[in-house]
C-alpha cells in the first residue's frame, strides 16, 4: 500500500523542464530584453518627464507631455500626414505586387528575368533608393519634369510643393516596399495547388472567375499578412522622409516617425518624444488588433 | 454515353522524343476503360491529353464523332476526378459541388435539387456545409466523385483516384464507383497503376508501358492470352513466372534449367522457329506432383520463402536464376528450404518468342469454369 503513494518530488526536481526551457529560451530573452523590453519600458517611463540635454529625467509631469501633444497643432498635422501616407502607400502597393505577382505567376519562357527585375527593389536600401529618387524628383535635371517637359505640360515642383511632397514620397516609397510584397505574394500563388486550376478549366471557368473565386480566397492568408506588415512600415516610415524632404515643405511630410526624431533629436525634448512613441505604439496595436479582428473572418487558412 | 476515339495520338515534349506514340483505340459509349501501365509509362499523360490539360502533338482525337484536338477542356462533355480530388478548400461541400454548375449558369434551384441527389447517392447529405478539411480521406473522395458526376457529363475521367485510401476503403470504393457507372451509364476513362482495379472494374482495359500500348482487351482475355511477357508479369499476382528456355535440336524439348525440361508435342513444333525462347506459367498452374505423376514430368524444387494466407499457400523458389512463385490453394505445411516436387505442365504453359517478344503458344488447360444451366437446376 505505501508503494502507491506517489514519490514526492522535490521542487528542484519538479521545475526540471521549466529550467531547460529557461536555458533555451535564454538567448533570445536576453536580446529581447536589451533591445526591446528595456528601450520599451524606459520610452513609457521618460513619457511622463521633462528632460534635461542628456535625456536623464528631470521632472515628473505626469500627463502633461501627452496633454501638450494634442493641443498641438504641429503633431496633429502630423499624423494627419501619417494616416494620408498610410492610405496612399498601402493599398497601391498591395495591389500593385498583387498584379505583379499574377502576370510573373505566368509560365512563360524567361519569367526567371522578370520575377528577379520585380523583386530587386527588395534588395536596395532605403538610404540608396531615396538618394536614386531624389536624382529623378529634380526639379530641372529630374526625369519626371523631363517627361512633362516632352510632352508639353508644366513641370511640378516634386519635392518643394506641399501639395505634391507627401504624394512623391508615397510614390517612392510604394516602388520600394513592391518588391517585398511582390516576393510573398509570388510565393503565396506558387503554394496554391495547379489541380485546382485544373478542375475548374474542365468546368469551364473563366480567368477572373478562377481569380475570384479561386486565387484570392486560397491566397488570403498572404495578403492579410502583407497587409498587416506593409501597415505597420507605412507607419514607421523613416528614411526617405528624412533624406528626400526633411519633413517639409512646410510640415507636408513630416511623418510620426520624422517627427519624433526631429522632437528627440534635434530639439532635445525627450519627454514629448517618448509620448509620441508611445502614442505610435498605441495606434499600431490599435490598427493590428483591428484588423485581426475584422479580417480573421475573411481570411481562409489550410 | 459518348464514343472517345484516339487515332495515332502521340505527344513529344521536346519534339524528338515521344512518351506516347502512335495510340489507337476506340472507347464504345458507356463503358468503362481502364488505362493501366507502371508508373511514368504515360497512362496520366494521354489521360490529360484526353481532358485537354495537355497538348496532342500528333494524330486526331474525336470525342462523339467530332475532332477535338483543340477544343478546350470546358466543350469536350467531360468531368474529371483528380488524384488528390482537387477539392476547392476554402468552399465548403456544397459549394465544391456545385462550382462546375455555378459556372454553367444553371439555375439556382436546379443546382440545388442536382446537388441534393447527388449527395443522396452518395451519402453526403449531413456533411453539405463542412469545409473538405473536416473530411476524412474516403469522404474527400466521395465529394470529387461527386463533383465529377453532378456535372451529367457523358464522359468522365478519372486519374487514380483511389491511390490515397487505405486497402479496406478502396476495395469498397472500387464496387461503388463500377456501380455509379453503371447506372448512369457514362463512358468511363479510368487511369490506375494498379492491376488489381484494371482487372476488377474495367469492361476493357489497355496496358501501356514506355508509352506504347503493349494489349488491349477484356481483363480476362488479358490474363490469360497475354501479348508479350511484360503484360505477362504485370497482370496477375503474384506474376507470372517467366524463364528462358533453349531449344533443343529436335526440337521435341525445351530447357530452362538443369531440372527443368518440357516436352513439346509433335503438332507444335513447327512454332519454334528459334532455339531460344522465353516460357511463362502463371504460379497457380504449377501443381503438386502426386504418385500418378511420372518420374520424368517431376521437377524438384528447393523453397526460399514461404506464405500462408489461410486459403492458399505461396511458396517461392529459384528456377534457372530467377525466382518463381507457386500458388496452391489450401494451407500447406512448407517449410523454408524444404525440397517439393512440382509438375509443370505444358498445357499451361505460355510461349513466348525471345526476339519478338510476341506470344508464339497460349495456354489450353487454364482451368476456366463455366457454370452451365444444368448447374442451377
Amino acid at each position: 500500500m505505501k508503494a502507491d503513494a506517489p514519490p514526492k518530488l522535490s521542487f528542484w526536481r519538479k521545475s526540471l523542464n521549466a529550467r531547460s526551457a529557461l536555458l533555451y529560451l535564454f538567448p533570445s530573452i536576453l536580446l529581447f530584453a536589451v533591445f526591446i523590453f528595456y528601450p520599451m519600458f524606459r520610452t513609457i517611463y521618460l513619457s511622463f518627464f521633462l528632460t534635461d540635454q542628456q535625456g536623464a529625467a528631470a521632472l515628473f509631469v505626469g500627463l502633461e507631455n501627452y496633454a501638450y501633444l494634442f493641443e498641438s497643432k504641429e503633431f496633429r498635422n502630423s499624423i494627419k500626414a501619417t494616416v494620408l501616407f498610410v492610405l496612399y502607400t498601402v493599398p497601391t502597393g498591395v495591389i500593385i505586387a498583387l498584379f505583379l505577382a499574377l502576370i510573373a505567376n505566368e509560365r512563360l519562357k524567361g519569367i526567371g528575368f522578370f520575377r528577379t527585375v520585380y523583386s530587386s527593389t527588395m534588395g536596395i536600401s532605403v538610404a540608396a533608393s531615396s538618394v536614386v529618387w531624389l536624382f529623378l524628383f529634380h526639379p530641372s535635371i529630374g526625369m519626371f519634369n523631363r517627361l512633362l517637359n516632352v510632352m508639353n505640360l508644366p513641370g511640378v515642383q516634386w519635392l518643394l510643393d506641399p501639395d505634391w511632397a507627401l504624394v512623391s514620397i508615397s510614390i517612392s516609397t510604394i516602388w520600394m516596399n513592391i518588391g517585398f510584397s511582390f516576393l510573398i505574394l509570388l510565393g503565396g500563388l506558387q503554394n496554391i495547388d495547379e489541380y485546382l486550376y485544373e478542375s475548374a478549366r474542365i468546368d469551364g471557368a473563366g480567368y477572373w472567375y478562377q481569380l475570384r473565386r479561386i486565387t484570392i480566397p486560397m491566397l488570403s492568408p498572404t495578403l492579410f499578412f502583407i497587409i498587416t506588415i506593409s501597415l505597420i512600415n507605412a507607419f514607421q516610415t523613416f528614411g526617405q522622409v528624412d533624406i528626400l524632404t526633411k519633413g517639409g515643405p512646410s510640415q507636408a511630410t513630416n511623418l510620426i516617425v520624422y517627427s519624433i526624431y526631429r522632437e528627440a533629436f534635434v530639439n532635445y525634448q525627450f519627454g514629448t518624444a517618448s509620448a509620441q512613441a508611445v502614442f505610435l505604439f498605441i495606434c499600431i496595436l490599435i490598427v493590428t488588433i483591428l484588423q485581426f479582428k475584422l479580417g480573421e473572418k475573411k481570411v481562409h487558412y489550410q | 454515353m459518348k464514343k472517345v476515339e484516339l487515332v495515332g495520338v502521340s505527344k513529344s515534349y521536346d519534339k524528338k522524343t515521344e512518351v506516347i506514340s502512335d495510340i489507337t483505340v476506340s472507347i464504345e459509349p458507356g463503358e468503362f476503360f481502364v488505362l493501366v501501365g507502371p508508373s511514368g509509362c504515360g497512362k496520366s499523360t494521354m489521360l490529360r491529353m484526353i481532358a485537354g490539360l495537355e497538348e496532342i502533338t500528333g494524330g486526331i482525337l474525336k470525342i462523339g464523332d467530332v475532332e477535338s484536338n483543340w477544343l478546350p477542356p470546358s466543350k469536350r462533355d467531360i468531368s474529371m476526378v483528380f488524384q488528390n480530388y482537387a477539392l476547392y478548400p476554402h468552399l465548403t461541400v456544397e459549394e465544391n459541388i456545385i462550382f462546375g454548375l455555378h459556372v454553367k449558369k444553371i439555375s439556382k434551384t436546379e443546382r440545388k435539387k442536382r446537388c441534393e441527389d447527388v449527395a443522396e447517392m452518395l451519402g453526403l447529405t449531413p456533411y453539405l456545409k463542412r469545409k473538405p478539411r473536416e473530411l476524412s480521406g474516403g469522404q474527400r473522395q466521395r465529394v470529387a466523385l461527386a463533383r465529377a458526376i453532378v456535372n451529367q457529363a457523358p464522359i468522365c475521367l478519372m486519374d487514380e483516384p483511389l491511390s490515397n485510401l487505405d486497402a479496406k476503403l478502396r476495395a469498397h470504393m472500387r464496387s461503388e464507383i463500377r456501380q455509379i457507372q453503371r447506372r448512369l451509364g457514362i463512358t468511363m476513362i479510368y487511369v490506375t497503376h494498379d492491376q488489381v482495379e484494371a482487372m476488377t472494374m474495367g469492361d476493357r482495359i489497355m496496358i501501356l508501358h514506355d508509352g506504347k500500348i503493349q494489349q488491349i482487351g477484356k481483363p480476362i482475355d488479358i490474363y490469360n492470352n497475354p501479348a508479350n511477357p511484360f503484360v505477362a508479369t504485370f497482370i496477375g499476382s503474384p506474376p507470372m513466372n517467366i524463364g528462358e528456355g533453349k531449344v533443343n535440336q529436335e526440337k521435341d524439348q525445351v530447357v530452362f534449367s538443369e531440372e527443368a525440361k518440357l516436352a513439346i508435342p509433335e503438332e507444335d513444333r513447327q512454332l519454334l522457329k528459334t532455339d531460344r525462347i522465353i516460357v511463362g506459367i502463371r504460379p497457380e498452374h504449377l501443381k503438386a506432383a502426386t504418385k500418378e505423376t511420372k518420374t520424368e514430368d517431376k521437377v524438384y524444387v528447393k523453397t526460399t520463402n514461404v506464405e500462408v494466407l489461410g486459403n492458399e499457400t505461396i511458396f517461392s523458389f529459384e528456377m534457372g536464376g530467377r525466382e518463381w512463385m507457386a500458388k496452391w490453394t489450401g494451407q500447406w505445411r512448407i517449410d523454408v528450404g524444404d525440397v517439393v516436387p512440382i509438375v509443370i505442365s505444358y498445357d499451361s504453359v505460355c510461349l513466348f518468342d525471345s526476339d519478338t517478344e510476341k506470344i508464339i503458344k497460349t495456354p489450353t488447360d487454364i482451368e476456366n469454369h463455366v457454370f452451365d444451366k444444368e448447374v442451377f437446376l
